[in-house]
Parts: C-alpha cells; structure tokens; sequence
C-alpha cells in the first residue's frame, strides 16, 4: 500500500496527464450524437447568442453579395412561373395541382458560425426547434448542398458541413445517371471528391454532379459542383473524380434548411420490408 | 505569486476573445487558423505545480472547445502541451537564477531562447491537434503539412503579442 501511493505521489504527473488526456479523448470519442446534443446545447445558447451578435454586425458587409444572389434567384424562379411560358400547344391545358403533393418544405435560416479550414468543419445556424427545424434535414442554398443539420437546440441548430470527415452525400452525374458517393479529404474547401463510379464509364471534365435523391434529407437534382479532374488509381476499378463545389463554403449567408415532409412515410415503409424481408 | 494569480485569469480572458472572436474566422490560404490561446499555457510560471498545470491545460481547451463545437479536441490537444512543457523547458535550457515569479516571457528569458521554447511547444500542441482531429495516417503528409504551416502562423502571432505586451510593460 505504501509502495502504491509512493508511486501515485512520484509519478503523479504523468498519471494526471493519463487521467486529463482519456478525459478528453472520452469526451471527444463520445461527443459525436448524445453528449454532445447535451453540452453543445448549452454551450450552444451561449456561443449562439454570442455568435449572432456578432453576425448581426458583418452582415451588413455582405449585403450587397446576397442581394446579388437573392435577385438572380429570383429571376430564374420567375422563369419558372406560368405567366412567362405561352401556350404553343392548344390542346394542352392546365391540370388542377390535386395531382403534386408537397413533399419539401423549406426554411430561410442564416448562418452564424461557420469554418472552412478544419478537417471536420460544422456550421451553426439562427434557427431551431421552435422554427421547425430537427435533425438529419439537409441545408441547401441557391448554389447548391452545404450540410446535414446534425443537432438542434430551441432557437439555433448545429450543421454537419459537406466539408467533413463524415460526409457521404449521394450524388449523380446528370450526363449518364451515373450514381456515385462525394466524400471530402481535407485541404480545399472549393473541392469535393466523387467515388464509386465504375472506371468504364464515360465522363468528361465540366459534367455536373447534383443529388441522386436517393437518401431521404436531400431533395434529388441539387447542385453539388462540376468534374475538375478524374483518373483511376492502380489496381481499381472506380474512378476518384475530384470536383469543384458550386457553393462557396467560405461565404456562406443565407440558406435554406429543407424539410421532407414525407421523410417518416419513407422511412416507415423502408423499416416495415426489412423486418418482413428478415422473416 | 499572489500578483501572478489575477494577472493570469486577465491574460486568459483576453487570449480566450481573441481566439474565439477574430482568430476562428481567420483562415490564411484557405485552411490556417492560428490557435494563439495556447499561449496561456507557454506563460504560465515556471514554478507552477504539475497538476495545476494540467488542469489549466484542461480547462482552457475546454473552453475553446465550446466555442467551436469540437468537444473534447482542444482539451486533449492543450492537455498534452501542459504535460511536455517541462520537458520542453529542459529541453531549451533552464536559467538557474528564476524564482518563483518568473514566467518563461520573451522579456525575462530572451528571444533566442523564447522562440526556440514557443516554436516547440507551437508544434507539438498542433501537432496533437491536428493528428486528434484527423484520427488517421493515412493522410500523413497532407496533415504534417498542416501542422508545420499552421504552426509558423501561430508562432509569429505569439510573438507580436509578447512584442505588443513588452512594449507596454516597459512605459510602466
């Protein structure tokens, strides 16, 4: 006994480093869904409030940026409305809108914290709970996809950037159909990485990647970016296929949160045919 | 001592609005952001006990932490840099004649040997963070690189800030 706490006392730095650093890492390990929906939330009311504060001031540094991008939206979704389409076809006609369910709704957040330069980057939003917004719904601006809402407490929400070590977006490419994963590896915040597409397939520099749809969070036909570059690595047979995001990470302003208002039908049917699939 | 006690929560408090205020939103190239607040724990006195000295670490990692929303990542990085810093001052080269009051600042101990202690600790710490962060080798060159740019960016902030702090001591 004597022997121990000679021990405890002489090496009593290095085993209250052992204790602090497993302490940390515990922290850090656990940290990615319950404790950290916990003590982020917390910390979340302060940093956030402290945060939008200081937001309320920079953006008016970045309005003329966003009026920009909020005036070209329009225009491209004025396009879209009835009144500028004529009818060229007379024996088409207007069908009654009992046939289109909504299936996303969308909610305008701002973004109040937001980094760029770290291996996993997260992006804090001005909403949350109380303005409908939950976790695993996709956030998206005029550009293109920026995240996955990851946590929300009452009045902001915490986003999982697609510049994260985590990242696995469905993406496709609008030439061939072809469906592949976009991964991020660090470094560049203006480059994703699409993998999966099989090495036989034709693709060229400038193609387009947008969302497959296949996952419930994103809407299908988002913009994720356009082709940079493409090889294949030795020995594969997939194509790593670098390519550069439509949507500028490191100016990020508004955006919007989108909510599948189907997302639990979906799910429950999924759930329901792999529990008879398994019988 | 007594005077070192206030003295330090001041230095904390600044260094902890600075980081998290200006510096988080700093990015040079794109992807370097200076992590100054690890100059806390460089000033800390020499005579400092080990276990405060890992509790400091502790704490102040944590704080930041809430701050940019990584928990537990800084705190393990700062913890490690509080755990080598008295093998780093060995390292460096003690001055024997330091009593109690001394803390290892560019003023009391000289540029050499404060440049040589800082640049060390600089990297170590993110050299701990970044490779934490990651959680992998397999991009070893790739966050080595990181660690080595960042560090240099940090370090010339810790400078100007002792220069800035000297500057005023001396009117004093």
């Amino acid at each position: 006994m004597r022997n121990l706490l000679a021990f405890i006392v002489r090496y009593h730095f290095f085993l209250l480093f052992l204790l602090f650093e497993s302490l940390a890492l515990i922290l850090l390990a656990n940290s990615t869904y319950y404790q950290r929906s916990v003590i982020q939330s917390a910390g979340n009311s302060i940093s956030g409030k402290f945060y939008a504060s200081i937001s309320d001031i920079t953006e008016y540094l970045k309005l003329r940026r966003t009026n920009e991008l909020l005036s070209a939206e329009n225009a491209l979704l004025r396009q879209m409305k009835g009144v500028s389409f004529i009818k060229t076809d007379t024996s088409s006609f207007w069908i009654e809108d009992t046939l289109y369910k909504q299936q996303y709704n969308y909610v305008v957040a701002r973004v109040i914290n937001n980094t760029v330069g770290k291996r996993n980057n997260f992006i804090m939003l001005n909403k949350g709970k109380r303005h409908g917004i939950n976790t695993d719904m996709a956030v998206i601006t005029s550009n293109g996809v920026v995240g996955t809402v990851i946590n929300v407490s009452e009045n902001f929400s915490w986003v999982m950037s697609v510049l994260n070590k985590q990242t696995r977006i469905s993406g496709r490419i609008i030439k061939n159909n072809q469906m592949g994963t976009v991964v991020w590896n660090g470094i560049d915040h203006t480059t994703g990485t699409l993998t999966d597409i099989p090495a036989h397939v034709k693709i060229a520099k400038g193609d387009t990647i947008v969302t497959s749809g296949f996952s419930y969070i994103f809407p299908a036909n988002v913009m994720l970016g356009t082709i940079k570059d493409f090889r294949v690595e030795q020995g594969e047979h997939f194509y790593v296929i670098p390519f550069r995001f439509s949507v500028d990470f490191n100016s990020l302003d508004y955006v919007y949160v989108v909510r599948n208002l189907l997302k639990v039908e979906q799910e429950k049917l999924e759930q329901s045919s792999e529990i008879s699939g398994d019988e | 001592m007594n005077r070192l006690v206030p003295k330090n929560i001041v230095r904390f408090l600044l260094l902890l609005v600075l980081q998290v205020l200006v510096l988080n939103h700093i990015y040079f190239y794109g992807f370097l952001n200076p992590y100054v607040y690890i100059l806390f724990i460089l000033l800390l006195p020499f005579e400092t006990p080990g276990w405060l000295l890992l509790a400091l670490s502790f704490l102040s990692g944590l704080v930041v932490d809430l701050f940019t929303g990584t928990l537990g990542l800084h705190a393990a990085a700062s913890v490690f840099t509080g755990f080598v810093k008295p093998g780093v001052i060995k390292l460096v080269g003690e001055k024997p004649e330091y009593d109690s009051t001394t803390q290892p600042t560019l003023k009391e101990m000289g540029f050499k040997w404060f440049l040589a202690f800082s640049a060390t600790m600089t990297f170590l710490h993110h050299l701990a963070l970044n490779f934490i962060d990651v959680f992998t080798f397999r991009e070893f060159w790739q966050t080595l690189l990181r660690v080595i740019l960042s560090s240099v960016f940090t370090l010339i902030f810790i400078l100007i800030i002792q220069y800035i702090f000297t500057s005023r001591k001396e009117k004093t």
